[in-house]
Formats: structure tokens, sequence, C-alpha cells
């Protein structure tokens, strides 16, 4: 279609070499964390866990940040804002249907 | 070889069905004949079946849509019927297996091929044109969601002649919808049906919010959008969130019931509260992707009707979008009784009861409009009073059963089944209809007759309070839904009425469709041609344009600069534009929609029926089709500076000769 959007385009940020590089590091580090974490035994499993986690999270923002090239920047305000929605979306659905579950697993005592 | 089709599927024991399937017969015969008498086959597949044009496609959505109504209409007289007779001694004309298959057929033919039908219909034939596009974001997958949605509506009817169709309500609950308690094939007719037919809603969902985000003409900032397409990207995000939900969680039910998997079942870890909650995640989202176009369309017939920008747009809007939010945080109230603790229950109930808040604000604002305004009683404008005044009754009736102490009570009884036909038909329905009556110059180029309108609001008005309103007093003596059989004397009065508000609301359709036929009669009488493109006093932008208007739709895209820009500039007596001509960018036709219908087509009637060899080839033909049309280059034209010059000479002739007959 011939027509002037009236929304800036997004998604044409396409990273440089160097950001690249940072995301990889960043990445195979927090990899090798995760891995360091559960094979040296030297924290307790449910300490374990917990950095399991936080890794994780760590690492899904280094991906959305260096190879998605998430930023705040007016250019990719649409992208974020979508994004924040979603993970808001899948966090109250998800959240509230465990937050249900287990409830009525204890009420019912079904469990 | 068939798998488990064999001649004993077909139903010849059954009178209603042959009885129906000749009907059928017939009626389909009587317009393949006539198709084929006057030699329409090629203007059929050439502008109409594989057409990308979001306004043919409108046209094609809302004749499914008005085809679904009268299937689902049918079955709901059909229980009417059932219940008028079968007291006490009495067992009435349908058998509890058939009965069963009536009333899930009528929730699941109503809400996914009769509302989301005429939903989309709607949003096709308005969006593009009160943003200034010339077509959607992606035209080809738009004609692809209408075969998804063709072909879902097809195998839930061909489920009437070949088999069955689920006995479980429509949602087909497990544990009943498991292989264990339903061996047959209506389930998987359900599944099949549903599955595709989200598909091409989810499709649109994307494509319509896309459209909504990328395409608005310059100038058009998100606060100057006119709010029936607000209401429309409220619900593409509902769609785009909660219909995965659904895709889910019929895929993990399919799984039990094809593979012997446990998520479900009653037995081997299942759980089949899971199910309840995962299925009203998409669920209760679903009523509000319904409601709020609806919602858009009494904004627009009520400023336009009452000659009065809308009052207060910006809560309009802020009122639409908390309730996309707010509508995620209410499910539970689908099932308060399943057993979840009083802080599950309390936080849903307040939540619904939240949600009702925006809801009011929107009714305020429509009567707000209409004060002081000069409203002209057209039929668009009653069926938007009929709703609020209904509407208002059945959002209360909800707030009620909001609260877990009174669902308790409530809870699938004929209350429950009142309140919500009163939201949904006095809402949704009464809403599309009205929009139907709005637009339906803008795409034919010729009103709807007015005197039949009325008549058959007025017949859907008094029939449906005669209708439902017996079916609270029954839910509150305490009839349940989905009963075959009674013999409670109290009952019988009042089940009496409601047959009578069913046959009451036949007559409605009856007058809708004497009102077609009269309007199509008398299209070119003067009073009814719609020669300028405006014959509302419009507000926005569909109404700058011929009707019906030309497949690009805007000759030169507007510029805009505020809210309602099109009603301003024609106060101010400002010409439109005097922008130059040039070339149009447009979408070739294509046949890829129609194949992956079919392919699609075939892949659920194989799995249905557990013949693997043609599902395989169902699949590999939509894949094949995909690849195919991704290879094709040849997909745009350009519209000629020539033609619309042509085109653009005849609408101001068109204007000019209505200006001489005032």
């Amino acid at each position: 279609m011939t027509q002037a959007p009236t929304t800036t385009m997004t998604g044409d940020s396409h990273g440089s070499y160097p950001s690249y590089l940072i995301g990889f590091v960043l990445a195979v580090v927090l990899t090798v964390a995760s891995f360091a974490a559960v094979m040296t035994h030297a924290l307790s499993p449910g300490m374990a866990l917990a950095a399991l986690t936080v890794l994780a999270v760590v690492q899904i923002v280094v991906h959305l940040v260096f190879f998605l090239h998430m930023n705040t920047s007016t250019e990719q305000s649409w992208n974020l804002m979508c994004f924040i929605f979603a993970a808001v979306s899948v966090i109250v659905i998800i959240g509230g249907t465990i937050f249900i579950m287990h409830d009525t697993a204890i009420n019912m005592m079904s469990r | 070889m068939l798998g488990k089709l064999s001649f004993s599927a077909i139903p010849l024991d059954v009178p209603i069905l042959v009885g129906t399937f000749l009907g059928v017969a017939v009626i389909g015969l009587a317009v393949l004949g006539a198709v084929t008498y006057y030699g329409k086959w090629g203007y059929l597949w050439r502008d109409w079946l594989t057409t990308v044009d979001h306004k043919r496609l409108a046209v094609m959505y809302i004749i499914l849509a008005i085809v679904m109504l009268f299937r689902g209409f049918a079955d709901a007289i059909m229980m009417r019927t059932q219940l008028a007779l079968a007291y006490k001694g009495n067992p009435g004309y349908l058998p509890p297996h058939h009965y069963d298959q009536v009333f899930s057929a009528h929730g699941t033919i109503m809400i996914f091929f009769m509302a989301m039908a005429f939903m989309t219909g709607l949003m096709n034939l308005v969006v593009p044109l009160q943003i200034g596009a010339r077509d959607v974001a992606f035209p080809f997958l738009n004609s692809l969601s209408f075969y998804m949605t063709l072909v879902g509506a097809l195998l839930i009817n061909i489920s009437l002649f070949i088999g069955e169709f689920a006995q479980c309500g429509w949602l087909v609950y497990p544990p009943l919808s498991e292989m264990q308690f339903s061996p047959g094939v209506g389930v998987d007719y359900y599944i099949w049906a549903v599955q595709i037919s989200g598909v091409g809603t989810l499709l649109t969902g994307v494509n319509f919010f896309t459209t909504i985000v990328k395409m608005r003409a310059p100038g058009m900032g998100w606060m100057q959008m006119p709010v029936f397409t607000w209401t429309a990207f409220c619900t593409t995000v509902l769609i785009m969130v909660s219909f995965p939900v659904l895709t889910v969680t019929l895929a993990l039910l399919s799984l039990d019931r094809y593979l012997g998997m446990h998520f479900f079942t009653n037995d081997a870890g299942g759980n089949v509260m899971l199910y309840l909650s995962m299925i009203w995640t998409w669920g209760h989202p679903e009523v509000y992707i319904l409601v709020i176009p609806a919602f858009g369309v009494f904004s627009e017939v009520t400023a336009t009707f009452s000659q009065k920008p809308l009052f207060g747009y910006k809560t309009m809007v802020y009122a639409t979008c908390s309730i996309m939010v707010l509508s995620f945080v209410v499910w539970v109230h689908h099932f308060f009784t399943m057993g979840a603790g009083a802080n599950v229950n309390t936080f849903f109930g307040i939540m619904t009861m939240i949600i009702a808040v925006p809801t009011g604000v929107k009714i305020f604002n429509w009567l707000f409009t209409m004060y002081k305004g000069r409203v002209e009683f057209t039929a668009p404008m009653h069926w938007t009073l009929g709703f609020m005044i209904t509407f208002s009754i059945g959002g209360m009736t909800g707030v009620m059963m909001a609260m877990p102490a009174a669902d308790w009570i409530l809870h699938n009884s004929l209350f429950l089944i009142a309140h919500f036909h009163n939201v949904i038909i006095g809402g949704v329905y009464f809403g599309y209809i009205a929009g139907m009556g709005f637009w339906f110059p803008k795409a034919f180029g010729f009103k709807l007759n007015e005197a039949w309108g009325k008549r058959a609001f007025w017949c859907w008005f008094v029939g449906f309070y005669l209708a439902f309103i017996p079916l609270y007093v029954l839910g509150l003596e305490g009839m349940t839904r989905r009963m075959n059989h009674y013999d409670n004397p109290d009952w019988y009065p009042w089940m009496l009425v409601a047959e009578v508000g069913a046959i009451v609301i036949a007559l409605g359709i009856v007058c809708q469709l004497t009102q077609l036929y009269v309007s199509i009669r008398d299209r070119n009488l003067p009073e009814n041609l719609d020669l300028t493109g405006d014959p509302w006093n419009g507000r926005t932008l569909e109404w700058s344009i011929s009707s019906p208007p030309p497949a690009y739709n805007f000759a030169v895209i507007p510029d805009i600069h505020g809210l309602d820009t099109f009603h301003t500039e024609k106060q101010l007596g400002l010409k439109a534009h005097g922008k130059p001509l040039a070339p149009i960018h447009m979408p070739k036709n294509t046949s890829a929609g129609v194949f992956i219908g079919l392919f699609s087509f075939i892949l659920g009637f194989a799995s249905i029926w557990y013949i693997w060899w043609l599902a395989a080839i169902g699949l590999i033909g939509i894949v094949a089709t995909m690849i195919l049309r991704s290879a094709n280059r040849d997909v745009d034209y350009y519209v000629p500076v020539s033609e619309i010059e042509h085109n653009e000479e005849v609408y101001s002739r068109r204007i000019a000769a209505a200006q001489a007959a005032e």
C-alpha cells in the first residue's frame, strides 16, 4: 500500500559487531554459571533452583536487548510496549491459573 | 480404509434430520442451479470467492453469520418447544441423545459462527474505511481467515447429517467429553470445527491489529481514531492474547482423546478442573471480544443519529481499554462452585463487580450523547435504545451473580441462561444488527427499509423479554439448564410463556428477511439510493467516499487534523482534497485461500473419522498451497490514474444528481 505510516518503522535497529559480541559473551557466561551452579554442588538444591531462576531471567533480558535489539528508544517503544503487555498477560494467565488450582487443591484436599 | 466412517453413521432413523437434510439439499441445489442458469460461476469465482477486498470479505462473513443465525435459532426454538411439551407424562419430541446435541450445537454455532463471523464482518467492512486505509495490512491472510471460519462452520453443520455432534455442552467439559464417556465423533467434530475457525480468528486479530497500528491516515493519532476502530483494536488485542489459550486447551483435550493421554481424565493424574480454568481463561475475554465492537457500533450510531459529537470520547476510550485489561482477571466467576477457597472466589468476585464500572461509564456516555441532541429514531437507533435497556438489566443480573454466595444458588440454573442471553442478545446481537443497518448503504449503495427494520426490532425486543424473563423466574425456582424433561407444575406455565417469546423472536427474523427482500426490490427508488456516500450525515471517514467504495477505497488518502475531521470539514464547507492523483498499488485476488480452506476441510473431516491417509493428503495440500503462494511474486498491480479519474468523475456526477434532486 502506498501510504505513509503514521508511526515510525520499528525493528530497523540491527545492532553492531561489539553489541553482538557483548551479548554472546554474556550469554555464554550466564549459561556456564547455570551449569556450574548445579554441577559443582556448591549450593544447596533450594539455593541452586533460586540461582537458576535468576540466571534464566537475566538470560532472557540479555537475549532481548542484544539479539532482539529491544531498548527504550522511541523507535523501539512499540516493541517494548507489546513485549511488556505480552509478559503481563502471560503472568496473569499462568499466575492466575496456579493461584486458582493451588487454592482449589488445598480446599478440596485433592492433592 | 474409511476409518470409523460407515453407512450407519448417517442418521436415517431420525426424521427431523432427514427432513432437514432434504430441505438443505433442495435449497442448495436451487442456489447452485440458479448460479449455473444465470452463468454467474465466473463472476462468483473472480469477484467474490477469490477476492482479497476487505469489503467483499465483510459481505461474505455477514452472509455466513446470517445463515448460521438461522441454524442456531432453529436449535433454540427446538429446545423451547421440547420444554413446552416435555412436562409430566409427555416425553416431548426430542430424545435426550438428540436434545443434548441440539443445545451443544446451539451455543457453539451462535458464538463461533454467528457472533464471531458477524463481528469479523463488521470489522472488515468498517475499520480500513474509518482509518483511511486502502485495504488491511495482509489482504491474503484476510481471505484465508474467512475460509478457515467457513470450514469450521461447514464441519459443524455436516455433523447433522454424518455422525453426530457433541452432547456435552458448548464448551465440552471433561470428563464427559473424554473418550471414556463420549466415544462417538461428536466431540471430535467440535474440536476440529473450533480449532480450524480459531486459526482464522487469530489471523484476523493479527491482521487488524497491524492494520490499525500501521495504516492510519497521516495525522490520525491514537486519540483521533473513531470509537469503532478503538473497540476493534481492543478486540484484536483480546483475540491475540486469549485465542492461543483456547487452541492449547483443545489441543490437550484432543491429545487425551486421540492418543490416550491424561490431561483432563479422572484417572492417571488428570485434572478435570484445570480444563475449566483454562477454557474460561479464553472464554471470558471471548465474551468481551464479541461485545466491545458492539459498543463501538452503538457509539457511532448514537453520535450520528443524535447529530452531536460523542459525549466523553476520551472516557469511552479509557473505559474500553479498562474492560480489555480487566476481562483477563474475572474468569473464575464462571466456576465459583468448582471448589476454590474464599481467597480465590472473593478476588474474582470483586474484579467482576469492578468490570461493571467502565461498562456503566459507557452507558452514561451514550445517554449524554443523546441529551439535547436532535435524535433521529431510525431502525439502528431503535436497536441502540433497546440495547441500553436490555443490556443494563443483563448487567445488573450479572453483578448479582458476581457475588460467589449468590452464585452458589444460581450456578447453572436458568437464571444464568437468562443473564447471558440478556447481555449477548441485548448487547452483541442488537449491536451487530444496528451496525448492519448503519453501514449497509456503505457496502451496497442503498439503504435498508426502515419500516421493516423497526418491525423486526419490536418483535425481537418484545420476544426477548417474553422468552427470557420467565427463565429468570424459573432459575430462582430451581430449574437447571440443559434439562430434557421435568414434572414440576410450577415451571410449566413459564415454559409456555418462553415458547411464545421464541415464536415472537421468529417473527422478528421473518421481518428481517422481509426487510432484506423489500430493500433489494426497492433499491432503485430515489429515497433509498445512497448517491452521496453520506446518507446519515456521518462523522467519520467511511462516509467521505462513494457507496459502494471503489476497490482502493480512497482516491487520495485524506489528511486528518482531529477527531471527526470529515464532519468538521463538511460543516466548514471545505473541499475534501486537491491533491494530485497517483497510481494506486493494490493486491491481486488469489485462490490460495479457497484451496487452503478446502484442504483444511479434508484434514478436519478425515481426522474426525480417523481416515489417516486422507488427513495426510489434506495436510500436504495445505503446506503445498502455502509454498506455491509464497513462491508467487505476481501478487500486486497498480490502478492507473485514468481509472481513478473515471471513478471520481462518476462519483461527482452522482453527488451533483443528488444535489439537483434536493
